[in-house]
Formats: structure tokens, sequence, C-alpha cells
């Protein structure tokens, strides 16, 4: 389409402006995890792997790593299993206080993590719930309930309800139709929900800050170093989860792209 | 191949430099040819049509005009002045498109005014025209309304007068008839005619439907894969189709092809005298032109070319019926005749040979 | 077509999770705000309005809550005057290479809030990259120590945070404007600046106010860039509950002060809603 080029020339400069302010800091991130001399200074010299292999035989990380997939995957299994049926109920029951319901369940999304960890803090000192992975599972499960309803939200306004109703039809019940049509359907906004929940799960450390017990999870770990010093150890693991992060998400976009490009209801 | 270029010009217009020229314009989309040397002229006040199917480069034709694409060669001139060179905003153009295009956070009277406010009029000019352009489509009383509340058939003559209260020397319409229902289309296409006498500007109407294009147009263009086939009046193309495509898209026809000797044409079974050159030929016969006869009733004019068939098929159409009648050497032929019930068994039928005209061929794709 | 049964299934046991993970909860910062602290370090079940009054008695806590906002102001208007071209770049020129720009903005919003927090505080240090590579091509002769340890590092952390979000609503706004609008306004005249003010920036507002109400509200609430990267100037609200619920054991103190953020948010949010319903069009 043609559109004007004399005022819009700036747009593509302030777009690479842009993109530069976002990825330099962690280019740089990751440019330091080799160099031996320390976190600053400039320019990197003294070029080395020495950082990675420390990390490598640092087992506090590596502990504090395996809380964290513990706990992302037991986060993904509450989240997906409260929050499938919440989006479900959202699309096709009617109750009193749906509203309400529509907006707590949405709420943690938007909400500063303080709010969501200290009142999940005060629920469990009353329930005289001692600190530990656990309380971290129950608050990442909690906040990210709303990322699982979501994601299953939108497939579902995607989904062809005359199938349920052709599996209804055909003489299958609600539980089957449940099992057999509407959840393969939504099979890759689920999938999709997983993938992000898990990686924000693992990254998560404002709820997780105040739901801390002895265990760490791996964003607290390295909480705690930053306290005692900064290390390029620090930089190496962060360039990892970087890595990690990156795939997660192109994957998860892709997996959205496909389902949309296909047109399938899913 | 070559087509007509040449609009049939009517001696009022004769003489007068045209609104529009289009000259050698051509375009592709990447490596699909969409329109190849295209010329056309568009005269002050006339009614043009450009009619094709999908894909026949109508649209893009027309996206040239009003400036939303550019052509890859020739140029386009308006009174003699390139307007090819121009961005859309600075062409005395203006546009209706197919789906309105409304902005839906401005009421219609805004809608309407927006162009006038975009070259900033003073406030009680625009507010004047404002009100004239909604009573030319009989809308004053949604002035204050949202293009969201209003119904498609409404939403389009707000559209029109959108377009129409800039006083364009062009006005180009971009299948505005075709989301809405038969009957209200009707009614609109009448409306819009004689809109266009009364205003008396120039517009250019794309349409695939050939009734539409008959009901309305002055001149027709058709355009068939980038290429024009004929340009003229209604009454012209129907009755003088130039290629057997024209004769098959506009309206129905039955295509006779035979083999012309020493001035005879012969198609099957049939023959008559032609005054063309030996070899090959293609004749268009409309159904209406041929009729049935009884021997009471048959004409006693020896030219008129006349034989026996089958009734095989009758469909139909309200006030006409077409039947479709088989001869013996197979060939079969489509007769429009008033209704009368349960037609059946052989008929005779007989035409003139004045209304087999001929047509050139139509090669396949393009 | 759905059955009771059915529709019961999947509605009660989110609800049920959402009454005792969230609704509870919100309910104990209610009862806690109006509790107190004993001397010996207990929490005293009595109901009382102390805790309001204290917040508004002693000037530290309106301080701390108005340089946050203030600070949360200015992460949204940059990330609003950074994002925004940028998504209309996305949207109406960047052409096949869409998706990947697409991709490219959110692969920083999923990346590690503590990385990216981490990366600058590398940065900004008075040994950091930036004050190194200034010292190194001689445009500074000793390191800029507003740089780390004060406002202006939470601002620019958080900004470097939320761009991102302001980015994507404003993008899929966007994405909606018909195209054939922006022809019809060309056609009618309109040159391109004058159509982007007229059609499409007043088509783009709500997508504008979703992107303010998260690069807002996310920072007001922010305690993490501050411990990293504020110093003592740039203290937010939040810190001081993070203290109130350690070191300085006065939970419903804390209590408090987070219920007055919460209904601040939830206000914000509901005048946001109310605007884009106003400025929505469809």
């Amino acid at each position: 389409m043609s559109t004007a080029r004399d005022t819009s020339r700036w747009l593509p400069w302030h777009a690479i402006v842009v993109f530069g302010f976002l990825y330099l800091p962690i280019v740089t991130l990751i440019v330091y995890s080799f160099n031996g001399s320390g976190v600053g200074g400039f320019p990197p010299h003294n070029l080395t792997l020495d950082w990675y292999r420390m990390l490598f035989a640092d087992d506090a990380i590596w502990e504090s790593v395996l809380n964290s997939v513990i706990v992302a995957l037991a986060a993904m299994a509450i989240s997906l299993t409260f929050g499938i049926p919440a989006a479900l109920a959202l699309d096709r029951a009617n109750f009193p206080g749906k509203t309400l319901f529509r907006r707590l369940v949405l709420l943690p999304l938007i909400l500063p993590g303080i709010i969501t960890g200290l009142s999940l803090l005060m629920l469990f000192r009353a329930g005289d719930v001692k600190l530990s992975l656990l309380t971290i599972v129950l608050g990442h499960g909690t906040a990210l309930i709303s990322v699982a309803t979501t994601e299953v939200f939108a497939g579902l306004q995607k989904l062809d309800r005359a199938q349920e109703e052709a599996s209804l039809d055909l003489g299958a019940n609600y539980w089957q139709t449940f099992w057999r049509v509407t959840i393969p359907n939504l099979r890759l906004s689920i999938i999709g929900a997983a993938l992000l929940i898990f990686t924000l799960s693992m990254d998560e450390i404002a709820v997780s800050f105040f739901l801390i017990g002895r265990d760490n999870t791996l964003p607290l770990e390295i909480w705690g170093r930053l306290r005692r010093g900064i290390t390029p150890e620090i930089n190496a693991i962060s360039s990892i989860i970087f890595v990690f992060s990156l795939i997660a998400i192109v994957s998860w976009y892709r997996l959205r792209m496909n389902t949309e490009k296909q047109g399938i209801a899913v | 191949m070559a087509t007509t270029t040449e609009p049939v010009v009517t001696s009022a217009q004769a003489g007068l430099q045209p609104l529009l020229a289009i000259r050698n314009v051509a375009k592709s989309f990447g490596k699909n040819p969409v329109l190849r040397d295209i010329s056309l002229q568009i005269a002050e006040g006339e009614f043009l049509t450009i009619l094709g199917e999908s894909g026949s480069g109508k649209t893009t034709l027309l996206r040239i005009i009003a400036g939303f694409e550019s052509a890859d060669s020739g140029e386009i001139l308006m009174e003699g002045e390139r307007l090819d060179v121009l961005p859309p905003y600075r062409r005395r153009v203006n546009t209706v498109f197919q789906h309105y295009a409304l902005f839906p956070h401005l009421t219609v009277e805004e809608n309407v005014g927006y162009g006038l406010r975009v070259t900033k009029l003073p406030k009680t000019e625009i507010a004047g025209r404002v009100m004239e352009a909604l009573a030319m489509v009989k809308m004053t009383a949604f002035a204050r309304s949202k293009p969201a509340k209003i119904s498609g058939g409404q939403q389009q003559r707000i559209a029109l007068a959108r377009a129409l209260v800039n006083r364009p020397r062009l006005l180009l319409l971009d299948e505005p008839l075709s989301a809405l229902d038969a009957n209200l289309r009707r009614q609109m296409q009448v409306e819009l005619k004689s809109l266009q006498r009364e205003v008396g500007i120039s517009f250019v109407f794309v349409t695939h439907d050939q009734e539409e294009a008959m009901v309305m147009s002055d001149r027709i263009a058709l355009l068939r894969t980038g290429e024009l086939e004929q340009v003229a009046s209604p009454r012209e193309i129907y009755s003088h189709p130039a290629t057997a495509y024209t004769a098959q898209f506009i309206g129905h026809t039955n295509l006779l092809r035979g083999e012309i000797k020493s001035g005879i044409v012969r198609c099957n079974s049939l023959s008559w005298r032609v005054g063309l050159p030996e070899g090959p030929a293609l004749f268009s016969l409309r159904p209406e032109n041929i009729r049935i006869v009884t021997p009471a009733t048959g004409s006693s004019d020896i030219s008129v070319v006349t034989s026996r068939g089958k009734i095989q098929h009758q469909a139909f159409h309200g006030a006409t019926e077409l039947l479709q009648v088989v001869f013996n050497d197979g060939l079969t032929l489509s007769v429009r005749t008033a209704t009368r019930e349960n037609r059946q068994g052989d008929v005779q039928l007989e035409f003139s040979p004045a209304d087999a005209v001929p047509v050139r061929e139509s090669p396949e794709g393009g | 077509m759905f059955s009771r049964a059915y529709r019961a299934a999947i509605t009660l046991p989110p609800l049920l999770w959402v009454v005792l993970f969230l609704l509870a909860p919100y309910g104990l910062l209610f009862c806690y705000s109006f509790w107190s602290v004993s001397p010996a370090q207990t929490i005293v079940h009595s109901w009382t309005l102390d805790n309001y009054r204290e917040l508004f008695r002693v000037n530290v806590y309106l301080q701390t809550l108005f340089r946050s906002m203030w600070i949360a102001a200015r992460v949204m208007i940059f990330s609003l005057l950074l994002g925004y071209p940028l998504a209309y770049y996305l949207s109406f020129y960047a052409g096949p290479r869409k998706d990947l720009f697409y991709q490219l903005v959110i692969i920083p919003l999923w990346v590690s809030y503590l990385v990216r927090a981490y990366a600058w505080k590398t940065i900004l240090g008075s040994d950091g990259v930036l004050n190194t590579l200034l010292q190194y091509v001689h445009l500074t002769k000793h390191p800029l120590e507003f740089l780390l340890y004060s406002p202006f590092a939470v601002v620019l952390t958080l900004t470097h945070i939320y761009t991102p979000f302001a980015v994507l609503p404003i993008y899929s706004a966007l994405e909606h404007i018909p195209r054939n609008l922006v022809e019809a306004s060309h056609d009618l005249g309109a040159s391109p600046l004058q159509t982007f003010w007229r059609v499409i920036f007043p088509l783009s507002i709500p997508g504008v106010l979703a992107g303010a109400t998260f690069a807002f509200v996310l920072s007001l609430g922010d305690f993490l860039a501050p411990l990293l990267l504020g110093g003592p100037s740039g203290i937010m609200i939040s810190n001081i509950v993070v203290s109130l619920f350690g070191a300085a054991y006065n939970w419903p103190l804390g209590a408090a002060i987070s219920l007055c953020m919460l209904i601040l948010v939830v206000s914000l949010l509901f005048l946001s809603e109310k605007l884009e319903k106003k400025w929505s069009f469809r």
C-alpha cells in the first residue's frame, strides 16, 4: 500500500533503536559471561569459559534448578486443571457472580506480584502452613491459572460448536464428548498454555519471594547470590536461562501461528 | 490478440477532450500479469462500467485510477494532465468502497464531511454541503448516528454521499452493491443511475454482474484476464458481441461453429448465405431470436433457416422459459420463448440469418 | 446444549480454587489491615483504624507513594513513546517481516525479569559496562554516579521491561484497523499525517490505554528493581511493604498499605476499562 515516504522515514530507525534498547543489555550480559575480568569494565578481554565451568560444578544452582523444574511442572498441572474448566465455564455457563469470577481469575495477570504473594502468605500463616516448595507451587498455580484460562478461552472461540453437537447427536455423553472432541480440539491451546506457564514459573520471582521456605528456586538462588557479590557466573546462568526462554517462546509462537494458518479449531 | 480499444463515442461527445484517458496501462503482481496494455477513454458525464469475472483485473484497474496502486507502465491523464503521478489525496477522484469503509469512530455527518474538513473549508460551508449531500441520498435523519447502527444499504448511501460531497471530477464505485440482497440491489441500481444523471459526474462502476452492467451503463468495458474484450454500449455489446467470450458472458447465447464455402456457411444440418470469406467461422445466436413455428406460423421468407428438433429440457424462468432442443445431428440449441405448460416432443424452429452474429474465437485462459 | 451437571462440573472446581486462593487471601489482607502488632511481636486481633491513621500521619508513606507514582508515570510515558512507533512500524510497514519482528518483541517479554534487571545493574554501575565504555572512548573522565542506585536506574530498567507490554496491545489495536479506512481517508484528500491523527490514532486508543495501564500498574507495585538498582533515593512503596513483612515486622501496617495499593490498582483498571469501552467502536 502506498503510504507516505517522507514523514515516516524515521520509523525504521526508531524500530532499530528500540530493538537495540531491548536486546543490547541481554547481549552484553551474554558477552560478559565469557569475560575473565568480571561483570563490568570495557572492553571485555580475557575471554574464557571458566564461569561456565564454575557454573556446572555449582551444586547449589543445580539443586535450585531442579526445585524450579518440579515447581514449574506442578504449577503447570494446577493451572491447567483449574484453568481449562474456568475457560469452559466462562465460555458456556452462566452463574451468579460470573463477572466477579472472571475478574478475579484474570487479576493476577495485571496485579503486581507483591499483592498476590503477600495475600497468599497471610493465607498460609492463617492455616499454619509452613513455607516450602509446596507453598510456592500453590502460589504459582494460582497466579498462572489466568494464563491457562486466557489461552484456552481464545482457543474455544475458534472451536466449532457444531463438532460437540455432532458428538452428542451421535450418542456420546458429555463426559465422552469432553475427552473425545473438546480436549483434542483444544490440544494446541493447551500445549501453548503449558509452555507459557512452565516458562513463567521458572522465571517467577515476585510471588516466590514471599512464599519461600528452605529450598530455593532458581531465581531466588540467583537473587541470594546478588546480595553476596556479583560474578560472571551469574551472567553464565542468565545466558543459559535466556537461551531456554528463547526456545520456549519461539516454539509457543510457532505453535500459535500454525493453528491460525491451518484454520483448524484449536 | 488485438482487442477493440476505440470507444464508441456519441455525436455529442465527439471532438471534446475525454475526461480520463488511460493509455497502455499494464500491471503485474510479482510474475502474475494482471493488466496488459489497457487503453480506455472516459467521457464527461458518462456512466461507464468495467465488467469482468474475478481475476479479470477490474478492481486493480480501478485502484490504479484511484491511486492505491501504481501501474508498471503506461499513463493516465485527466483533462490532459498526468494523473498517475499524483498520490490519491491529490486527485480529483473519489471512491465508493466495496465494504463502504465508513469511519466507525465518526458519526454519519462527520463521515460525510471528512473530505471537506481535511481540505479546511470553512465550517459553515461544510455543514451546508453535508446536509445537501445527505438529502441527495435521503439520509438526513441519520446525521447523528454512528455507522455501526445503520443497515448495509444505508451505509452504502453514506459512502456515496461522502464521496460525492467533494464534487470530484470522477467517481469510482468498487462493486458497491455486491453486499446487498437482490431486491435492494435492483432498487439501488435505479437510484444510482438517476443520481448520476442528476449530478452529471462521470461514474466508473466495477462489477461482475452483467445484468447490473447492462441496466446502469452508458458504456460497458468488458475485461478478461487483463485485456479489454470489447468496449461498447449495452445494446451494441449485446446484439453485436465481438468475441465468443463476450457473447457468452453477457446474456445467454448459442455458439454455432461452421465452415464457409462459396458464400454459404454450413453448421451441422443448418446452412445459410453469408458474405464472409472462406474458412471456419463462429456465430452467436441469442435464444430469444429462435422462434418456434408451426406450418401455419412459419415465415415464408426463403432466407430463414429452419429445422426440426426434439425438446429435451424445459426450464421455467417466470415470464419466459428456456428450452433445450436437440437435433438429429446432435446439435443442441437453447430457445427462449413465452411460457407455456408442458412442451414436449418435436418442434419446428426458425431464425433469421441476420441474427446469427459472427464472432471471433476466444482462446482459453489468457 | 450443556447439561446442568456439565456446567456445574466446569464451574465448581475453579470457583472453589479462586475463592480459597484469591478471594480469601484478599479478605485476610483486609482483616490484617485493621489489626495491630504488639510489642511482643505478636498479632493483636482487635480492630482498629490505627494503621490507616499512621499512613496519613507519617509523611514517608505518602511521599514514597507519590514518588512511586511519579516513577510509574515516567515508565508509562517512555514505554508508550518507545512502543507506539514500533507497533505502528510493525503493523503498517514491516510487510513480510512482520512475523519475525513480532517474535523479536515478545521474546524479551518472557526472558526472566531478574536476568534483565541484573543486566542493567552490570551496565550502569560505576565499574559497569557503560561507564567504562564512556571513559574508554574519553567521553567522560569519571564514572557517572547517577546511572545506578537512583530513580533514573529504576525508570530505565522498568521501561526496558515494560515497553514490550505496551507494544502488544497497541499492535493488536492497529492490526484491527481495516486498511480500507486508510485508503478511504487518502481518497478523501487527507495526507498520511492527517490520516494518522484523524483515523488511525483514534482507533488505536483502546490499545494505548491497555498498554499504559499495564506499564503504570506493574511499575507502581514493583519492588525488585528498586531493591537492585534504586538505592536509597529510589525506594518505592512496595519496598516499604516488603520491609514491614520482613525486618520491620509489622504485618498489619504492611497489609494496610497493600490493601490501599490493591484498591488503587483495581480502580485504575476499572477506569481504564471504562475509557477503553468509550473509545471502542465495534
